[in-house]
């Protein structure tokens, strides 16, 4: 167990309980959650808490702010997207389709961070934010290739098609890179960037390339993201921007790191689980408070359903401010 | 300073270049004309975040906030006062114009000013922080925008005397482009000379280069931060007010798809300068226009390339400023 984890236990009793809980209620999802529904709540935590891990690597560990994973993300998605519309649904162009999304998004990573990363964390944070929307602008207009605005819906190979197996497949493959994301964090290389997001200046004088770690920090975490968003479109069989490279994904997945808690892997499986759960259900919740608030001015479109966002962005900022380590950070004191 | 001329002559430059792409001369004043509109008023929402960046090393991610609560201040004052607009009279119009845009500016400014003092002062020398705290402002207010004004679209209506346009030679020109072109050369002439010929000016320049300085001189940076902040944010206000207008409708999203350009703007104008600022945002409008004409697929890009062929000629924008 403990060479499972890469010898980073999670030192509290509660937390550990969570995720055990977690765990459990992912892999028997199938049986004690029956329905469409949360089978798809299922589905998206699995796929959420590798994408947001992925994120964390770079956000938690490395101390840089990148607004392009749902870029890495999208390219995931497309790249079987378009593989299995235009080439047939066969396992051959699924794997051509992964393989290529893979090598694209490693060659984008590396020629963002080798352009950008060089200047002020700062900077790389604008230059993925021009760069995300070009692609999103990109998707949208190329569209004989990537169906626009509609996106793309495909069909799969037999085996994937039951949609057991294929929630599976989804959380097998997301575990075992949530378990070498967390190989990464804990080795020697793990530790430099931890050591450049405390102090970059001491690191450089120590002898570490702080340009050639951040680089390798970018390249690791958007192929994180690339696989995110493979087994995404694999489980909604559909790609488009909306599921895969809108800016608010991107605000969703800060949000869940930030909430579940920064520079540890498992705040992203706290805030991501706890983000979609609240995402699909939070807003039944907020629909009984809304009517039951209903003669007094504001109120009701305060805790509107719709509203849901405002409410975690306030729990994001009292997060910034007071537990920056997270919900992780606040079971581990 | 020596003033730089080589990376000013970019403009005029890519001007020319257009002029035998496009092929026939009125349709290249229209573009030209329509790209120094939407390059001034890109200007206008750009300059505040540019200059809080130089003075206060904050990069303000919900800058685009700003412009959507400028966009609508003024869409409320609209259309509420919209009858008076009917007349069709200059006299009329700027009764309803005036109060709109001062509404624009007062409301964005006062959200600035909010801002800073409960928002960013906490955050200030950590710009991790400083990013997600900005992220996390952008989302709530995005969010109340949607609480106060609704989530739908708003038409604007624009008052009579701006709109239409006007023969000049063989080129139809719109009124407003002009209009916009005009607002925005009185804005920048004001914040030259602010900057350069007055005393607060001389300070916040001086500011920018080093604080410490300043501070040990005996005043008051805190007060010089607040001031910028609350001014960029009312000129970003402006800049919304003005963006709305032109597009005619306001959505609660426009300040974010509008902060994605800004930011360009500013990455190519270099972080800071309020003169490369301006260069940039005029190239960006400019680029953005021909493209349309040319080669509408590409108009979008077309930002992206311009900031990487910038940044490869020079790394930290046309007019870098102060420290690295």
């Amino acid at each position: 167990m403990k060479r499972l984890l890469s010898g980073d236990l999670p030192r509290s009793r509660v937390l550990a309980a969570i995720l055990v809980l977690v765990f459990l209620g992912l892999v028997l999802a199938p049986f004690i959650f029956p329905g469409t529904r949360s089978l798809n709540v299922a589905a998206k935590v699995a796929v959420f808490i590798l994408l947001v891990a992925s994120y964390d690597l770079l956000l938690g560990y490395t101390g840089i702010v990148s607004f392009a994973h749902t870029m890495f993300f999208g390219i995931g998605g497309y790249g079987v997207g378009i593989a299995m519309s235009k080439l047939g649904a066969g396992w051959g162009s699924l794997s051509l389709g992964i393989s290529i999304s893979l090598v694209f998004s490693l060659a984008i990573a590396l020629a963002i961070g080798l352009l950008s990363l060089r200047v002020r964390a700062i900077f790389f944070a604008m230059i993925t934010l021009a760069v995300a929307s070009f692609f999103q602008i990109l998707a949208s207009q190329l569209s004989e290739l990537t169906g626009g605005e509609d996106g793309l819906t495909f069909r799969l190979p037999e085996l994937l098609r039951e949609r057991i197996t294929a929630y599976y497949v989804v959380l097998a493959v997301a575990t075992v890179l949530f378990l070498a994301l967390l190989r990464v964090v804990n080795s020697p290389f793990g530790r430099v960037l931890l050591s450049i997001r405390e102090n970059e200046f001491r690191s450089e004088a120590i002898g570490y390339r702080l340009v050639t770690y951040r680089t390798v920090a970018n390249c690791l975490a958007a192929l994180g993201a690339t696989a995110a968003g493979v087994l995404y479109a694999l489980w909604l069989r559909y790609t488009g921007p909306d599921t895969t490279l809108s800016f608010n994904i991107m605000i969703d997945i800060l949000l869940m790191v930030v909430i579940g808690g920064m520079g540890t892997m498992y705040g992203p499986v706290l805030g991501a689980t706890l983000f979609v759960v609240a995402q699909n259900y939070l807003q039944d919740l907020m629909k009984l408070a809304s009517g039951a608030t209903a003669g007094i001015p504001l109120l009701p479109q305060v805790l509107h359903p719709d509203r849901w966002l405002l409410w975690l962005g306030v729990l994001f900022i009292v997060c910034v401010y007071y537990f920056p380590s997270g919900i992780v950070g606040r079971l581990r004191r | 300073m020596k003033t730089d001329w080589i990376a000013l002559a970019v403009i005029p430059v890519l001007a020319l270049a257009a002029l035998p792409l496009v092929g026939s001369m009125p349709t290249w004043v229209t573009l030209t004309v329509a790209g120094l509109a939407m390059g001034m008023m890109i200007f206008m929402m750009a300059a505040g975040l540019t200059l809080v960046f130089g003075l206060m090393d904050v990069l303000n991610f919900a800058h685009g906030i700003f412009i959507s609560v400028g966009a609508y201040g003024a869409a409320t004052v609209l259309t509420r006062m919209g009858a008076q607009m009917q007349g069709g009279t200059l006299a009329g119009d700027l009764s309803v114009m005036l109060p709109a845009v001062a509404a624009a500016i007062a409301l964005a400014a006062v959200m600035g000013w909010f801002f800073e003092r409960v928002l960013i002062r906490p955050v200030y020398g950590d710009h991790l922080k400083q990013i997600l705290i900005t992220m996390g402002g952008l989302i709530v207010f995005e969010q109340l925008i949607h609480v106060v004004w609704g989530a739908d679209i708003i038409p604007l209506p624009r008052p009579g005397a701006i709109t239409g346009s006007f023969i000049l030679g063989d080129a139809a020109i719109e009124r407003y482009r002009v209009a916009a072109v005009v607002v925005g050369l009185v804005v920048f002439a004001g914040m030259w000379l602010l900057l350069n010929r007055t005393r607060i000016g001389l300070l916040v320049r001086a500011g920018v280069e080093n604080p410490e300085m300043v501070e040990s001189l005996g005043y008051r940076i805190r007060r010089l931060f607040v001031g910028v902040f609350v001014a960029g944010s009312g000129l970003a206000g402006l800049g919304g007010a003005m963006w709305a207008m032109y597009q005619e409708q306001v959505t609660p999203q426009m300040g974010m798809q509008v902060l994605v350009v800004v930011f360009i703007v500013v990455i190519i104008g270099g972080l800071g300068s309020v003169g490369g600022c301006f260069v940039g945002a005029m190239l960006v409008g400019l680029l953005a226009n021909y493209t349309g004409f040319l080669a509408p697929k590409l108009a979008l890009g077309s930002n992206i390339l311009l900031m990487v062929l910038v940044l490869l000629w020079r790394p930290r924008g046309l007019y870098p400023v102060g420290r690295a």
